[in-house]
């Protein structure tokens, strides 16, 4: 378990920024305590400090997890977000999209969201910016990333993709195994 | 097979054919008044209405009782003016009285016009007055207007309390029938329609039962031994079917019966009153019908005990196999390659039936066979019947003497599936709402939880929802509450759950916290930490850290913590409703192995725990097994090892713990630990024990013993199972020793001085030393 290094810190801040834009702040200067961000085996962990301090005592072979985990870095030295960042990417997220009913089994089993699935998009998303996925009833279920921009989406044919798959929360059963 | 039943119903033993037809059994009311029974009001509303509908009939009935009694009032004067004196008797005794026999009179009214069927299978039915309430009411508005006979009939009942102690015995037991045959108003047709068809099975039933009793005599008689074993196994089933159906019937009320008999009987009771109205005919016909009533209640009393008393005979004769029957049982079903599976129903029949005697054993039991036969007798058929094994039969049966067979039909039955709403996300009655949208139907899981919910049944599958998948809930058994509920975790708190895999009440305990203060969830197991991280996550846990280390050296790497959760890895005898293999693949070694990891466990959660705290000092221990050995005893050794006491566990239901059970005494406090059991509670079999750590000083003493416990054992079973006998032992040893201050005395003063040497080589929890073999120490003290 280490701080993140300059370069590891940019390529991580760089993808949450596509989600939340610049309230990354907010996950940094929180009244509640002080919270950072920390690495381990490859993994990103959202931690308060003292919690942090606390499992420092845990040695790196059986420490297994910590506070939230935000997601890892590829061997390739990209950053991916997981799942399990949901909790922190949806009250901050900038661009959403709601789902209808019946498509929201169908986005929670790992498809992406089709024009004909499309309940709301928040006005003026571009294409391929990061955006939060809820249902009707404003229950966040995943994010991904919009294939089409908000202007598009309104002409297109029911089948097109408006935004792409990147995580859902039908991940906690059909990947329990690595979802960290 | 029956073998699955709803656990929410009352097990009543024995459904015979004869206790189907059985009504519930009404209880007798206290000897009260009549004028002091309460009437509901619904009640009263019926009854009122049924008032009016019978008010046309009833006219024409009272005049016919008019007419009649006018008649004989001339004769009567006399008698009534000595009779007078009577009349300071309890007034409403004597309406009762009045009632009764103004509806024998009814009665006989109505037996001479057309009546409602209905009301015809009441009278013939109860041996008692029939709607007596409703006429009661009818009466009182009579009363009213013809004031002149009622004085007159209270006169002449009077006269009839010189039984009185008979007479209100039996209206009060009559009444209260009433009030339920009036209650059921609309069920009652149906029942009485049963009833009746049942009645005529009932004459059959009775013959069959004269049979199989001959043939149980003739089976006696049996000299050759191929006769005996040749015999067809059907007819033994059904002769044994009969006897256990006699036993239970008879042990129910002999009401039915009564019943029964009460239509031939009052066939014959007509022709006796013909008798009598002839001998004295001065007497009024009120009067005749309460005198024949009393004279029909003595002779259903006498009818039912000796009833009662034939039963008794009847368990009598029902014969325990002796072990060479029960060998030829086995060899027929060798030879009959086609019913290789042994008879389960006559099994069944069998268990019943011993059930039936032990109940009453001195009573029923067979001459010269002694309780142990029975018991093994049962113990046998039993662990063929729900296919356990011997040891977990023998272990059961020694915790549930009585209940077992509740117990076992229990393991039969699933629990049902609960799921506890996650505070940190929504709230119970959000949730509620979103999954019966969903097509799922719940209810609250009860008093004692404020986020438990029970699923009936459900459209979707429940572990896959999207309010699941987002947190809102998770798929928990009830029992597993119980545990963190007698934590009581308090925000801001350092709390460890030791053994937390799969991360159910780790959720709890972090959701009870409000994601304040920090958890640490600890798993022995690498692949179940997995699962432990999922839930974290799922849930929006965020004061968690997860490790994976042994539990048993926690202790090493942290401490301090304000409160431990310790559900120890277990045996799982509480959960075989949900892994049945648990029945075969235990035995005592099995057993044993558990009792020693968690006691080992228990320790280190103890040493985990810090006494200091401001707010805790808890440790909570819990298993989901019912063996004393992985429970109370347990606790026991903890309380001998480390400074802690038992506390009140804070769940005001389940069963105390066991103080003393078999060869074992317990501290008395271990009645504050709870036991749950599924018959009983419709949980999980589950123990709780909520300590409290009064210093974190480690007794001096332990040491040794500790070496003792934490060799690891090759053969733990002598070990464990020595424990108790060696240590009267020592006791014995000790004093011997005290009393014979010769060589022996020096002799182990050196012993002990040696120990106390090896004491200061040895640290708790360093277990890895403990390792060598026991003889290989014994030649280093010797060098020493």
């Amino acid at each position: 378990m280490r701080p993140l290094t300059d370069d590891e810190t940019k390529t991580f801040f760089e993808k949450l920024s596509k989600y939340i834009g610049e309230n990354i702040k907010l996950l940094l200067d929180r009244p509640d305590g002080a919270y950072c961000f920390r690495l381990h085996k490859d993994r990103v962990f959202y931690v308060r400090e003292d919690l942090m301090k606390k499992a420092g005592h845990i040695a790196r072979k059986n420490l297994i997890s910590l506070g939230t985990s935000f997601g890892k870095f590829t061997k390739t030295g990209l950053f991916r977000l997981h799942i399990t960042a949901l909790d922190f990417l949806a009250p901050y997220a900038k661009y959403k999209i709601w789902v209808k009913p019946n498509a929201e089994q169908q986005f929670l089993y790992g498809h992406h969201v089709m024009k004909s699935g499309l309940g709301r998009i928040t006005e003026n998303t571009t294409q391929y910016q990061g955006l939060v996925v809820y249902s009707m009833n404003d229950l966040p279920l995943g994010f991904g990333v919009a294939a089409k921009s908000t202007a598009e989406c309104r002409h297109t044919d029911p089948m097109t993709v408006i935004a792409f798959h990147q995580a859902d929360i039908g991940e906690y059963i059909r990947s329990e195994d690595t979802i960290l | 097979m029956g073998r699955k039943r709803d656990p929410t119903e009352v097990v009543k033993l024995g459904p015979g054919r004869k206790s189907k037809k059985q009504k519930p059994p009404t209880f007798i009311a206290p000897k009260n008044d009549i004028s002091t029974v309460i009437f509901s009001y619904r009640l009263k509303k019926r009854l009122e209405k049924q008032e009016v509908k019978k008010n046309a009939k009833q006219k024409l009935i009272e005049k016919n009782v008019k007419q009649k009694k006018l008649v004989e009032k001339n004769v009567k004067q006399k008698k009534l003016v000595e009779k007078h004196q009577f009349e300071s008797e309890d007034d409403s005794e004597s309406e009762s009285l009045d009632d009764e026999q103004e509806i024998i009179q009814l009665v006989k009214d109505k037996k001479k016009k057309p009546l409602g069927s209905e009301e015809k299978k009441r009278v013939l039915e109860k041996s008692t007055p029939v709607p007596k309430t409703n006429v009661k009411a009818q009466l009182g508005k009579r009363k009213h207007s013809e004031s002149e006979e009622e004085s007159e009939l209270e006169s002449e009942d009077s006269e009839l309390d010189d039984e009185p102690d008979v007479e209100s015995d039996e209206e009060v037991d009559a009444e209260s029938d009433e009030f339920e045959q009036v209650t059921d108003d609309e069920d009652s047709d149906v029942e009485q329609v049963t009833d009746d068809e049942d009645s005529d099975e009932e004459g059959e039933d009775d013959s069959d039962e004269e049979d199989s009793d001959d043939e149980n005599q003739a089976e006696k008689g049996y000299t050759d031994e191929n006769k005996e074993w040749l015999k067809p196994v059907k007819k033994s089933k059904s002769g044994l079917k009969k006897v256990v159906e006699e036993a239970e019937s008879g042990s129910e009320s002999d009401g039915s019966d009564m019943a029964d008999d009460f239509g031939e009987s009052s066939d014959e009771e007509e022709d006796e009153d013909e008798m009598e109205e002839s001998e004295d005919e001065m007497t009024l016909p009120v009067e005749k019908a309460a005198k024949k009533l009393i004279k029909k209640q003595k002779r259903d009393k006498k009818l039912a005990e000796e009833e009662l008393k034939t039963n008794i005979s009847h368990t009598e004769t029902f014969v325990l196999p002796s072990g060479q029957e029960v060998e030829k049982e086995n060899i027929l079903l060798c030879l009959l390659p086609q019913n290789v599976a042994p008879d389960i129903t006559l099994i069944h029949q069998r268990i019943r039936d011993v059930m039936q005697v032990l109940g009453d054993f001195k009573e029923r039991r067979q001459e010269g066979r002694n309780r142990k036969d029975y018991i093994e007798q049962l113990h046998k058929d039993l662990c063929t019947y729900y296919s356990y094994n011997e040891f977990l039969m023998d272990k059961l049966m020694q915790l549930f003497p009585l209940e077992i067979i509740e117990f076992l039909e229990a393991n039969e039955v699933q629990r049902p599936v609960t799921i506890r709403t996650n505070t940190l996300k929504t709230r119970r009655r959000d949730l509620a709402q979103a999954l019966i949208n969903r097509g799922v139907n719940l209810d609250p899981i009860g008093k004692w939880s404020k986020v438990g919910l029970v699923v009936y049944d459900s459209q979707v599958p429940i572990g896959a929802t999207p309010e699941y998948l987002a947190g809102h809930y998770m798929l928990q058994g009830g029992s597993s509450f119980l545990p963190v509920m007698a934590l009581a975790p308090q925000e801001n708190e350092r709390v460890l759950d030791m053994a937390s895999a799969p991360g159910g009440k780790t959720t709890y305990i972090a959701a009870l916290m409000k994601n304040t203060g920090s958890l640490f969830a600890n798993d022995a197991s690498q692949e179940r930490v997995k699962a432990i991280v999922g839930n974290i996550h799922r849930m929006g846990i965020t004061n968690t850290v997860v490790c994976n280390y042994d539990g048993r050296q926690f202790e090493n790497i942290l401490h301090g913590f304000d409160r431990v959760l310790l559900d120890a890895p277990c045996s799982g005898t509480g959960v075989i409703s949900k892994d049945p293999e648990v029945k075969t693949n235990k035995d005592e070694k099995d057993i044993m192995r558990c009792a020693h990891i968690q006691k080992e466990l228990l320790l280190s959660a103890i040493d985990c725990c810090d006494a200091k705290s401001k707010t805790g000092g808890y440790i909570v221990y819990s298993t989901c097994s019912v063996m004393v050995e992985e429970n109370e005893w347990v606790i026991d050794y903890a309380l001998k090892k480390r400074d802690v006491k038992i506390v009140p566990a804070g769940l005001d239901f389940g069963r105390d713990g066991f103080t003393n059970f078999g060869k074992h005494r317990f501290h008395p406090n271990m009645k504050q630990t709870k036991r749950f059991y599924p018959h009983t509670h419709n949980l999980d079999g589950f123990f709780v024990a909520k300590l409290k750590k009064f210093s974190n000083r480690i007794p001096k003493d332990e040491n040794k013993e500790i070496k003792e416990e934490a060799r690891i054992p090759e053969n733990p079973v002598p070990i464990e199972t020595k424990d108790p006998e060696e240590k009267s032992k020592e006791v014995v040893k000790k004093k011997k020793a005290s009393q014979g201050k010769g060589k022996q005395g020096k002799f182990s003063k050196k012993n002990s001085k040696r120990t106390d040497k090896q004491k200061k080589k040895f640290r708790p929890g360093k277990f890895k030393k403990f390792k060598t073999n026991p003889s290989s120490r014994q030649r280093q003290n010797h060098k020493s």
